[in-house]
């Protein structure tokens, strides 16, 4: 893995032209502004494009050809929304072996006006075991991870909700942002009761996305329109899909093997981050994840969100985006962090700009932190 | 594909049905038509596991039997849901959505009936007994309430 670490960047980054609710966009087309936005972002053009890479409802195929292009490299690994996340490893290994030069991560969703969107069928195992009880849709799920939480470490109602204010802080900072009124803990408690232990306000948005990643080898990326982000590390792993099937619900086995996998690719450490970008499509999945990976001990994951820690100007500045819970959430997420953090790194933030940003971890979760991806991206190699 | 009147039986139930139910689980569902909660369990490493599937989860051996569990265990999690998720149930909200932990080791979804959808009344561990739902002649579906019957 070692020999991997630095030996591609990320060069290109963008959103679709537009993101919230778009009822006059198809899928396709979310994803096809994406990758010309962000191709255009890294000075390539589209006929450049010789590996793509997507997870959900369209093939790598099928984007290949509404593209027309002829890619020699593909990969539709889709284990959930953090697919995209452990597609930058594939592409790295990818690139550097030769089997592509210029790697393309899309995502297109049409999550929220469902527009170009195959209906969803259940697969067989939940409809068999869980719909008869009333299960369908991830708070149905996430929130027995959250009670079991508070139930093993005394967490509490008002520490998740912290979360969501720490996230809209940053939203309000973003112009691309949908939700950037500020909030309190009151506000999310006060907020509509979804399903216990979740309001509304502990919930991610449902929007309508596309975002995309451009990588290419290292060598060729100081040739590339902007600053190249080094991905230092990546790693990735699985534990579950069914939730009963996870080991403990409230320590995501997946979430620490792909960390540990990324720290060590990359040579560094804990204390070595200056900026962080967790999958938050629920408000307690970022304080899990940061126990997950070592961040923190188990139960102590929701004091990085207190103020003056996560929020703007604090120590350790986490979901600068506004996140899944205020920026945008499509339904697989897991673009959006990273290109996040590919701005920051290269100090294209504006307001919501972390000073002197130089070591990002990206860490997303698939399903019900049933996949795992983690990255370590780095403004320098 | 369902013929009309399965389809028309169906719309009428408070519930989806399970489906589609595969050959590997037909004790399960056969035994909780008999007021049995069923488990598939390993020959070689002696642990029960769940969902039914053909190899043990644990040790990795194509061995497996089926017991009749105690029905007892424990609530592992729990959700109060005051919205429906899914168009099929017709369970009036509140209802409590629930994983539970059984005495033989292997969790599962289910609800937890018999007490009041309310998070104060509700702990994660307080022991939990299987009540059998019928759902229609060939469909029983294991519910739980508070052991030691309804609070």
């Amino acid at each position: 893995m070692k020999e991997l670490r630095n030996s591609a960047c990320i060069v290109g980054v963008d959103e679709s032209d537009e993101i919230g609710t778009l009822p006059n966009k198809s899928q396709l087309t979310l994803h096809l502004e994406a990758v010309r936005n962000a191709v255009r972002d890294a000075g390539l053009k589209v006929s450049d494009v010789d590996g793509v890479f997507t997870a959900g409802q369209h093939s790598p195929a099928t984007i290949g050809e509404a593209l027309g292009i002829t890619p020699r490299y593909i990969d539709g690994t889709s284990v959930g929304g953090c697919s995209f996340i452990i597609m930058v490893g594939h592409a790295v290994a990818a690139l550097h072996h030769g089997l592509c030069d210029v790697a393309v991560i899309s995502h297109g969703e049409s999550g929220r006006s469902g527009v170009g969107v195959s209906p969803r069928r259940d697969t067989a195992l939940p409809g068999q075991f869980e719909t008869p009880y009333g299960f369908g849709g991830a708070p149905t799920y996430f929130g027995m991870i959250t009670t079991r939480h508070m139930h093993e470490h005394g967490t509490t109602l008002e520490q998740w909700a912290q979360v969501a204010v720490s996230t809209r802080e940053w939203a309000r900072l973003n112009p691309k942002a949908r939700n950037r009124e500020p909030i309190t803990v009151a506000d999310v408690l006060a907020s509509r009761p979804v399903v216990y232990p979740f309001n509304i306000l502990n919930i991610c948005l449902v929007t309508d996305a596309g975002g995309a990643v451009v990588l290419t080898r290292a060598d060729r990326a100081r040739d590339c329109a902007k600053k190249p982000v080094y991905v230092r590390g990546a790693g990735e792993a699985t534990e579950h899909v069914m939730l009963t099937q996870m080991r403990s619900l409230t320590f995501s086995e997946a979430t620490r093997l792909s960390g540990a996998k990324a720290l060590a690719m990359a040579g560094v450490t804990h204390q070595d981050f200056n900026h962080i970008m967790l999958y938050d499509a629920f408000t307690s999945g970022p304080p899990i994840m940061l126990e997950s990976l070592g961040f923190a001990k188990p139960g102590e994951g929701v004091h990085f969100f207190e103020t003056g820690r996560s929020t703007p100007g604090g120590s350790l500045p986490i979901n600068t985006n506004g996140g899944g819970l205020s920026y945008t959430h499509s339904g697989m997420y897991g673009i959006f962090p990273i290109i996040e953090a590919t701005r920051q790194l290269r100090g294209d933030c504006g307001a919501r700009q972390v000073p002197n940003c130089r070591l990002s971890l990206v860490n997303g979760m698939g399903g019900m932190l049933s996949a795992a991806g983690t990255l370590v991206l780095a403004n320098e190699p | 594909m369902p013929d009309h009147d399965t389809e028309r039986r169906a719309m009428e139930l408070e519930r989806p049905l399970p489906q589609p139910i595969t050959p590997e689980a037909k004790p399960y569902w056969d035994g909780l038509r008999e007021h049995k909660l069923m488990l598939p369990r390993c020959r070689q490493c002696r642990r029960a596991f769940f969902y039914p599937r053909v190899l043990c989860p644990h040790c990795h051996a194509a061995d497996i039997e089926w017991f009749e569990a105690t029905g007892r265990g424990r609530l592992y999690a729990f959700e109060i849901a005051h919205q429906t998720f899914n168009k099929a149930f017709k369970v009036k909200p509140p209802y409590v959505l629930a994983m539970v932990e059984l005495d033989e080791g292997p969790r599962l979804m289910s609800n937890l009936i018999g007490i009041e959808p309310d998070p104060r009344r509700i702990r994660c561990d307080m022991p939990v007994e299987v009540v059998f739902h019928k759902l229609t002649d060939e469909i029983t579906l294991p519910l739980f309430q508070p052991r030691g019957g309804a609070a």
